[in-house]
Order: structure tokens, then C-alpha cells, then sequence
């Protein structure tokens, strides 16, 4: 009889080993995916995990992870520290919205100026228009006992109504022959977070993750502020009674995660994306939900969890092209990710045991 | 172990021979906004595809990326195609505009034709359909078959595109009846069949009782088939699964002669950058069969105006028009310029409602 037995303490082993098992699952059980498509599975998880850094064109590749990466890591470095503290921002995609509509509209209301405090003054628009964001949530939690499950997620909905109507009306580009969508910001240097080093794909954003992942590890291991927010999700009523404001911790841990999120929209809408449009935001704030737990809310796991989501995504667009398999079986892929993750999860709290149980 | 390797070198030279045959063939890739399964715009476009490879055979290769999100990832999409060795690459969103431009100009020697756009480059063309001229033939079914005198119509996006088809269908029903009256409903979407049933439910409800929709899905008809009384047009695809009823026509698009020509232009050398703005008469624009559920002489007017815009003696926007606001659009006996439609952001007189801003 295989039973499961709760462990006296959670697995350090396997809280590390699980996300290397589930990577390793998912590519046993995608390839069988992929096999029952007709597609050559061997191939086509090569494909999708070694083409994009060691193969032919990794040159272009490589700067493109920390393109796609980037902004998931930015976001998912923000969410880790509520998720920590047990304050769950799903929201982040509509945040991540409202710093490019912030970031952006700051900067274009100055077009076509070519002053160099264009690009920090959106910067900060950006952080704000995020942070804003999540304020609401934060506040009506703290006030009224909402739940911030919902309604940062109903917010999302919402920004992307702001989204629709600043593309076609406050934002449209004048010279757009009245087409949807802003200025292209790539084409106006004052506004354009170009590539810090051509070809590298680094640009500020990219720096940007970079010191949040920096910047969260200092909090969570040396900060008075990082304690409390362990010590909140590890044990809440301790936690009380060491004097943690609940209402302080719901707003910085909100509005950190906003205002990163919000940073992550305004450098892409600023760069790799260049303007302001009805479908410019295509899944971050979600998906970095699912770095920012593949990365065990760590901050150095994050950046790596990101890294490999953004691989998964690059390598699957060009299995798609030289194997012409589906999107779906690669949506499918990146889904199993998650779901062998939290599968796998359960071997930190609970070991298999066989036999019959012991007497206690 | 020596099976293993004798297969792998087995391999590798049909890797190489297929290598050496493949410098001859033409590449051609296509970039997707949806998943080519959508029965919609999508499924058009990959209709086109396959139409070139039936007609060229072995001399091209083509390859496909579905569900890309425009922005960055369209662009590393292209570039990632370009870079793979495609001489011609189809990109069918008109938000793939600007990526295509920047790719573009990395790859000089690659041919790119962007769909529905208004940037052009050396080696960069726009194409696009007249829509509204199938418009004009579903505004003179609507006009005649709805008994509630109200028109439904589920707008996407309002964009230039979109309105066009709008004022088009409006023009041509209130010319058959004058009192018809149009609801429009914005969904915001181009592909999302729960968004699309709502509206077309919502719009039931006050009264349609002939629907026309500017989204992709077929809920839309599967929701005047539930309500029983009204009439739906196919969209972007024929969608006749639903005729006779609710679906009595539709306008198909119909990309694949453009793909083959162009793709002949590619093998053959004689590739130009041009603007392609083709309707009913090149055959970009189809009308799907008019159903036994219209009435004959109704077929008929329908069928005239299909026919007067095909051969050119009829332009679905010919004067005396007027703009919503009431001020003189097109004179009596004048005809809209391209550049007027192509960038159109009001409605004509009699259209009720705001275009959202």
C-alpha cells in the first residue's frame, strides 16, 4: 500500500529538486505529447530548449531571452513578496498595462521635445501608474476587508478598457490616418529605451530586473521589512504578536509588486514594443505568477524560472516554424510546467511511504 | 550501436541532399494573429497557404507560426523566419505593421507583404480587400429581409476598417428600406465566441432580427439559431455549416490568388513593392452562395450590386452622402477616394451612436 506521510519539516531537498523534477517531467511527457502528434519528439524538445542557446542562430537568440525574460522577472520579483506574506496580487497584468499608459503618455505629452529628462520623468510615470494601480486593491482591502484576489484581477479587465480607449482616442498617433495606437516611442530617441549595447538585447529594463533581483534578496535576508513578510506567511500569528502592522505590510507588498509591474510595461512599451495599442500587452503579469512560484518565490530562482519561461517561449515559436507543431501543443507544454511543479510540490510537505502505517 | 550510427549517417546525408534540393526551392512564411483553426481570418489566410503550395509543389517550402501577439514577438517570429532562410514572408495583422518595417530593413534581400497596413518599403508591400463591397451586398439583403426594420451589427475594433463596413452596410439597407434602423455593439475583440454570443444576444434582444458581424467566430450564428427568426451573414470565412438559416450569405476572403501571385513574383524575379487593394472583382472579396432563404427578386438586387461592383460600374460609396453631423461628405454622382475610406473615422447620416474614442 503506498500511503502518503506528512514530514516533521518540510524537505529541503525537495523544495530545491522540485523544479528541476518538474522540468524534467515535462519533458518526458511533453515529448510524448509530441510523439502522439506525429511530431519527432527527441527533435522537437531540442528544439525548444537547446536552438535558442546553442543553436545556429543563438547569436540572435540569447539577446532575445533577456527580452522576453526581462519583463517576467521585473514582475514576478514584485509578486514574490506579497506571495511570501500571503497577499495575493493577481492583478499585475493590469498594472503592468497602466505603467505603459502612464509611462507613455507622460513622455508623449512632451513629443516631440529631445530634452534627456523625457525618458526618466516617464520612468517614473511608469512605477506610479502601476503603483497607483495596486493601490486600489491594497486600499479597499485594508479599509473594507475586500479581497485582493479579486479585485486586483477585475482590475485587470478594466485597464485593459483604458488600454482599448487611450489607443484609439487620448493616445492615437496624429499621423496615424486614424488608426489605432500611439507615436511609435522607437522613432523618437527622447522616449526610446534603446539597447544599452547593440545587439545585446540589454536594455533598461533588463537592468532594471536585474537590481530588483538584487534589491529583494538584501530585503528578504537582511531587511527588518523582508522579516515581517516571512514571518507573516510562515506564521501569522506570531507575526502579530511581534508587532507586524497587517495594513502597512498589504500596502508596501501591493504596492511594491504594482510599481515593478508598472516599471515592466513602461521599458517595453518604451523599447522592444515602441508604442501604446489595443493589444500591446500580451500575458506577462500572468505568467509571472507562474516564474515567480516556479522560482520558489526565491529571488535568484525567479531570475532562472524566468529565464526558462522565456526560453520555453522563443524555443516553442521556432518549433512551431521548422516543426510546424501546434501553438496549442506548446500552450499545453508550458502548462504542464506548473501543473508537475505543484504535483511535485507535495514531496516537500509529505513523503511516499509503503507499507501499512505505523502504530503511533 | 553500429544500426545506431549507420542511421545517423543515413541521416545526415539525406539531411544534406534535402539540404542541396532546398537551395533551389522559394521559402515562403506566414505569420499568424490567431490559431489557424479560428474558421475565421486566421483559417483564410492559411487557406491561401496551402493554395500555394498545390500550385508551386515542390519548388517552395512553407512554414506557419499561429497565435502571435503583435509587438516584440511577431518581430523575433519574422526575424527568426528571415534569418531561417524565407524569401517571402506574409505577416496578416495589421498590428504586425511596425515590427514588419524593423525587421524588414535587417533583411534587405527578403520580401515581406504586410496585410492591411499603410507603411510600405523597397522591400515591403500592403495588401488589403475591399470588404465593403461585400458590405454593400449583405446591407441590401439585410434592408430587404428585416420585418423589425433594426439591423444588429457586432463591430470589432473601431478602426478605419471597420467603420467602412459599417457605413457601407448602412448606405445599402436604407436604399432597399428606409426606415431600417442599425444597433452596433462593440465587442473589442476579433476572435472571442462567449464576447460574441453576448453581443449578438444583447442585440436579439432589442429587436434585430438580421445580424451582421465584423469578428471572426461563428457564435454568433449559433446564437440567431437559437432565437429562431433572424439572419446572419458569414464572416471572414463562409461559415456555411449554419446555412440556409441563419447564415443566408457571406463575404469570404479570399487570399490565395494574391499569395500565388506574389509567391510567382518571388520565383520568377520580378518582385515590386506595391499597395494591393483588391474587392469583389479581383476576387479577394467572395460572396458566399445567397441561401434559399432569401426570396428571389431579393437574391437578385443582391446579385446586381454584387455584379455592378465587380465589373466596376457601381462604388458602393457614390454621392450624395452626408456625415453623421449632417455637413456634405460626396456630392451627388461623386465617388469616395482611397484615401478618404482608407483612413475612415465617421459614420454617414442616419447612423445613430458615437464612434468610442
Amino acid at each position: 500500500m503506498i500511503r502518503l506521510e506528512k514530514r516533521p519539516q518540510p524537505s529541503r531537498a525537495w523544495s530545491m529538486a522540485t523544479p528541476l523534477v518538474a522540468v524534467i517531467a515535462t519533458m518526458i511527457v511533453g515529448g510524448l505529447l509530441f510523439a502522439a502528434l506525429g511530431k519527432p519528439p527527441v527533435e522537437a524538445i531540442r528544439t525548444i530548449f537547446w536552438e535558442p542557446l546553442f543553436g545556429e542562430f543563438a547569436f540572435y537568440y540569447r539577446p532575445q531571452l533577456l527580452v522576453k525574460g526581462a519583463p517576467l522577472v521585473l514582475i514576478a520579483i514584485g509578486l514574490s513578496l506579497g506571495f511570501r506574506a500571503g497577499i495575493w496580487n493577481i492583478g499585475a497584468e493590469g498594472q503592468y498595462i497602466m505603467g505603459a499608459i502612464f509611462g507613455a503618455g507622460a513622455g508623449l505629452a512632451f513629443y516631440p521635445s529631445e530634452s534627456f529628462l523625457i525618458f526618466p520623468f516617464m520612468v517614473i510615470a511608469g512605477a506610479f501608474g502601476g503603483w497607483i494601480w495596486a493601490m486600489i486593491p491594497a486600499v479597499l482591502k485594508t479599509r473594507f476587508g475586500t479581497n485582493e484576489i479579486l479585485v486586483s484581477l477585475m482590475l485587470v479587465y478594466v485597464a485593459e478598457q483604458f488600454l482599448a480607449s487611450v489607443s484609439l482616442g487620448l493616445l492615437k498617433n496624429p499621423e496615424g490616418f486614424g488608426f489605432p495606437g500611439s507615436r511609435n516611442l522607437q522613432s523618437w530617441d527622447a522616449a526610446h529605451n534603446a539597447e544599452l549595447i547593440a545587439g545585446t538585447g540589454m536594455h533598461w529594463g533588463v537592468v532594471a530586473a536585474l537590481i530588483a533581483v538584487i534589491f529583494a534578496y538584501v530585503l528578504l535576508n537582511r531587511h527588518m521589512t523582508g522579516y515581517h513578510i516571512r514571518l507573516t506567511g510562515e506564521a501569522p500569528r506570531a507575526a502579530k504578536f511581534a508587532g507586524v502592522n497587517p495594513t502597512r505590510l498589504v500596502l508596501f507588498c501591493l504596492g511594491t509588486s504594482g510599481a515593478l509591474a508598472g516599471l515592466a510595461g513602461l521599458f517595453e512599451v518604451s523599447g522592444p514594443s515602441g508604442q501604446i495599442s489595443i493589444d500591446f500587452n500580451v500575458g506577462y503579469g500572468f505568467t509571472a505568477i507562474i516564474v515567480a512560484f516556479l522560482g520558489r518565490l526565491h529571488p535568484v530562482g525567479i531570475l532562472l524560472a524566468g529565464g526558462l519561461m522565456a526560453l520555453t517561449y522563443i524555443g516553442g515559436d521556432i518549433a512551431q516554424s521548422n516543426l510546424q507543431l501546434p501553438a496549442a501543443a506548446i500552450q499545453v507544454f508550458q502548462g504542464m510546467l506548473l501543473f508537475f511543479l505543484l504535483a511535485f510540490d507535495l514531496l516537500t510537505n509529505f513523503r511516499i511511504a509503503i507499507g501499512k502505517p505505523e502504530v503511533a | 550501436m553500429k544500426l545506431t550510427n549507420l542511421l545517423t549517417s543515413a541521416a545526415v546525408a539525406l539531411g544534406l541532399a534535402a539540404g542541396a534540393a532546398m537551395a533551389d526551392t522559394t521559402k515562403v512564411g506566414f505569420v499568424y494573429v490567431g490559431p489557424v483553426g479560428d474558421g475565421g481570418w486566421t483559417y483564410e489566410h492559411d487557406q491561401g497557404r496551402k493554395a500555394v503550395e498545390a500550385e508551386f509543389g515542390d519548388q517552395v517550402e512553407t512554414v506557419y507560426v499561429e497565435n502571435v501577439a503583435e509587438g516584440p514577438d511577431a518581430e523575433r517570429v519574422m526575424t527568426q523566419m528571415a534569418l531561417e532562410g524565407a524569401d517571402l514572408i506574409f505577416t496578416t495583422s495589421f498590428g504586425y505593421m511596425d515590427p514588419t518595417i524593423n525587421v524588414a530593413k535587417k533583411f534587405p534581400n527578403v520580401k515581406f507583404e504586410h496585410a492591411t497596413g499603410y507603411k510600405r518599403a523597397d522591400n515591403v508591400s500592403t495588401y488589403s480587400a475591399r470588404f465593403y463591397e461585400g458590405r454593400a451586398v449583405q446591407g441590401t439583403i439585410a434592408g430587404h429581409m428585416t420585418e423589425s426594420n433594426i439591423v444588429g451589427y457586432i463591430g470589432s475594433y473601431p478602426i478605419p476598417e471597420v467603420i467602412r463596413g459599417i457605413n457601407s452596410a448602412y448606405l445599402h439597407a436604407k436604399k432597399v428600406n428606409p426606415d431600417v434602423q442599425f444597433k452596433i455593439v462593440w465587442a473589442f475583440t476579433w476572435f472571442d465566441p462567449a464576447k460574441e454570443a453576448d453581443a449578438a444576444k444583447v442585440l436579439i434582444e432589442q429587436g434585430a432580427d438580421v445580424i451582421l458581424q465584423h469578428t471572426d467566430s461563428t457564435a454568433p450564428q449559433a446564437a440567431a439559431q437559437a432565437a429562431g427568426n433572424v439572419i446572419t451573414f458569414g464572416q471572414a470565412s463562409d461559415m456555411s455549416e449554419y446555412a440556409p438559416k441563419p447564415r443566408v450569405s457571406s463575404i469570404i476572403d479570399n487570399w490565395a490568388p494574391y499569395y500565388v501571385a506574389r509567391t510567382k513574383a518571388v520565383i520568377d524575379g520580378t518582385w515590386e513593392s506595391v499597395d494591393t487593394w483588391d474587392g469583389i472583382g479581383a476576387g479577394m472579396v467572395g460572396i458566399g452562395e445567397i441561401s434559399d432563404a432569401v426570396p428571389a427578386e431579393v437574391k437578385e438586387a443582391a446579385l446586381a450590386i454584387k455584379d455592378a461592383q465587380a465589373n466596376g460600374t457601381y462604388h458602393a460609396f457614390t454621392g450624395p452622402i452626408n456625415k453623421q453631423d449632417g455637413s456634405a461628405w460626396l456630392a451627388e454622382g461623386e465617388t469616395a477616394d482611397d484615401g478618404t475610406l482608407a483612413g475612415m473615422n465617421f459614420y454617414v447620416e442616419g447612423i445613430e451612436g458615437d464612434i468610442p474614442q
